[in-house]
């Protein structure tokens, strides 16, 4: 059985208005290397829209459930 | 006693015209249901959905709203002949809920099916969309699985879980709304922009935890409770009520979708069962609910009422570790007797684990992650801050369903997700029914006999039958009757309606 031991994050206080922390970055841990991530970035910029300021402000949803 | 319960999700899909910002969605979302309908050969409109045991406005809590104090968005049981309505074969409901297109899977009982079901519904409107857009170089229709716009506006996917009656509704408030609180650092789909119309930049773990303002309530579409109180069971009243779960994210990431509706259903055996360990009120939850979004850093803090304070991780690990003292005494094994217990509680403690060393390492089975570490790839490569369009648009194109737009698309089809559902059990799932609940019973109607049918809900049929002057009405208040054993034999000797509804009344079904 996993016991909680294993697996102790790091705390910080909770203050819900207090600037977001800066993301972290992938450690040597990470499962999917840089290098596989680096090829699949060129093909993401090529389906990605070309005007992508005009693209963000045109996306306006009503709002639902 | 495991995972399995009568369960499923329904989402509300994004959808714009590109080039066109100006046309109306709910015009829009018509086209994409009647498109995949009309391709399909399958009634639509006035008349095709029974609303007769329809309650939106019926509270767990006991009392029913009126309806003249109703916002005209909670009236859902309104038949609006201009808004199309489908029965899917595969027991889904597929139709136009205010402004977007939703897909309601049908019931299942695995958290497993519950994943190949919810993908069932991207397929299909991948298809609605490709019959919209006979030239995908200019496409008049574009589709998404996200739940907000950036801008204000949040659409729902939200999960449905059967539970006994008997179970006061105070006690799932009690012991649901921290789970709640703590389980958005697994099921979250992430966001670029924090705050409801993103007016700070950054990062967050949740499309939806910013639209959610109060603790309960009935609304779902406006001061969104964290438990919502909508009691309509579609299924017998006194035996049953259907949680409805409006807090969650649409997922995309096969693993977090599991996670989420199979940890929740644990947790709903320990509430039924009383298997909870003590209590783990806490203080603030709406706020805290926005702090644990907030920071993709997991550290955190909830505070108790008992003044405990905790990570999310470590209250989840409570949730956890008194599931697996609820499965080692019922089953003697702390997984579970069966395979998709199992499966559960083996990536929920592998899942909870890497989060707590590195939470960058669950890139491949959870969509926050998957996203995150996408966007700081860019912002690697071209010194990018939050502020800049183009990460807001990957995040919007994150969503898109269709293949061609897709982000995460590409990334599954790079293998760098885990699958836990192949593409062709989910394409199988787009006209097959589950086989244990009763969606099979209404999925295999819609198969065999469309003409025949005059409309249906989640706990009806409703025939026309040649020859007889009046509508013969199938009521299925029972979801875990009309399964394949149970029904199956009979449909396939019934090469017509007359001989179904004689078969049936013969078989006593």
């Amino acid at each position: 059985m996993a016991s909680q031991e294993q697996s102790r994050p790091q705390r910080r206080e909770g203050d819900p208005d207090a600037p977001p922390p800066e993301v972290p970055v992938g450690g040597a841990q990470t499962q999917v290397s840089n290098a596989d991530i680096d090829s699949v970035l060129d093909e993401i910029d090529e389906v990605l829209e070309v005007n992508a300021e005009e693209f963000v402000r045109s996306f306006v949803q009503k709002g639902g459930q | 006693m495991g995972v399995q319960r009568v369960m499923g999700v329904e989402t509300e899909y994004g959808v714009a015209a590109p080039g066109d910002p100006t046309a109306n969605p709910m015009w829009l979302s018509g086209q994409v249901v009647t498109a995949y309908a009309r391709a399909k050969g399958l009634l639509t409109g006035r008349g095709a959905w029974d609303y007769a045991d329809e309650a939106p406005l019926r509270d767990a809590r006991g009392w029913e709203l009126g309806r003249a104090w109703a916002d005209p968005s909670q009236l859902t049981d309104i038949d609006d002949p201009t808004m199309a309505n489908v029965v899917l074969t595969n027991g889904a409901r597929f139709y136009v809920d205010h402004a977007h297109p939703e897909y309601s899977g049908p019931e299942v009982t695995t958290p497993r099916a519950v994943v190949a079901w919810d993908r069932a519904g991207d397929l299909v409107m991948q298809e609605a969309a490709r019959l919209l857009n006979p030239d995908p170089a200019r496409p008049t229709v574009a589709l998404y699985k996200n739940n907000t716009d950036g801008k204000g506006a949040s659409y729902g996917t939200h999960e449905n879980y059967l539970m006994r009656r008997e179970t006061p509704f105070h006690d799932i408030i009690r012991h649901l709304t921290p789970f709640f609180v703590a389980r958005q650092v697994i099921a979250g789909a992430g966001r670029v922009g924090i705050g409801q119309d993103s007016r700070v930049a950054g990062y967050q773990l949740t499309q939806r935890a910013d639209f959610f303002e109060t603790e309960v309530g009935l609304e779902t579409t406006l001061k969104r409770p964290i438990l919502n109180t909508r009691d309509e069971p579609h299924a017998s009243a006194d035996l049953y009520r259907r949680l409805h779960v409006i807090i969650g994210d649409a997922n995309q990431c096969d693993v977090a979708n599991l996670l989420k509706v199979g940890t929740t259903s644990l947790v709903l055996a320990l509430i039924e069962d009383r298997a909870m360990p003590g209590d783990l009120t806490v203080l603030n939850p709406v706020s805290t609910l926005h702090a644990i979004s907030h920071d993709p850093t997991l550290r955190t803090l909830i505070t108790l009422r008992d003044g405990r304070k905790l990570t999310a991780l470590e209250l989840l690990w409570i949730y956890h570790d008194a599931c697996a003292a609820y499965l080692q005494e019922r089953s003697g094994d702390p997984l579970g007797g069966d395979a998709d217990t199992h499966e559960v509680m083996t990536l929920w403690a592998d899942v909870l684990t890497r989060l707590g060393t590195d939470p960058m390492s669950c890139a491949r089975e959870l969509d926050w992650v998957a996203k995150l570490r996408l966007l700081q790839a860019y912002r690697d490569r071209d010194g990018l801050a939050w502020t800049e369009p183009r990460l807001a648009a990957l995040d919007i194109q994150w969503s898109d369903i269709r293949p061609n737009k897709s982000v995460f698309a590409k990334l599954r089809a790079a293998g760098q997700v885990t699958e836990l559902v192949s593409a062709a059990e989910a394409q199988a799932a787009v006209t097959t029914p589950p086989e244990d609940t009763r969606a099979w019973f209404r999925g295999q109607c819609l198969s065999r006999y469309a003409a025949n049918v005059v409309s249906a809900s989640w706990d009806s049929v409703i025939f026309e039958v040649p020859g007889q002057t009046s509508l013969q009405r199938i009521p299925m208040l029972e979801p875990l009757r009309g399964t394949r054993a149970q029904v199956g034999e009979v449909l396939e000797r019934s090469p017509d309606v007359a001989t179904l509804l004689r078969e049936l009344i013969r078989s006593g079904d």
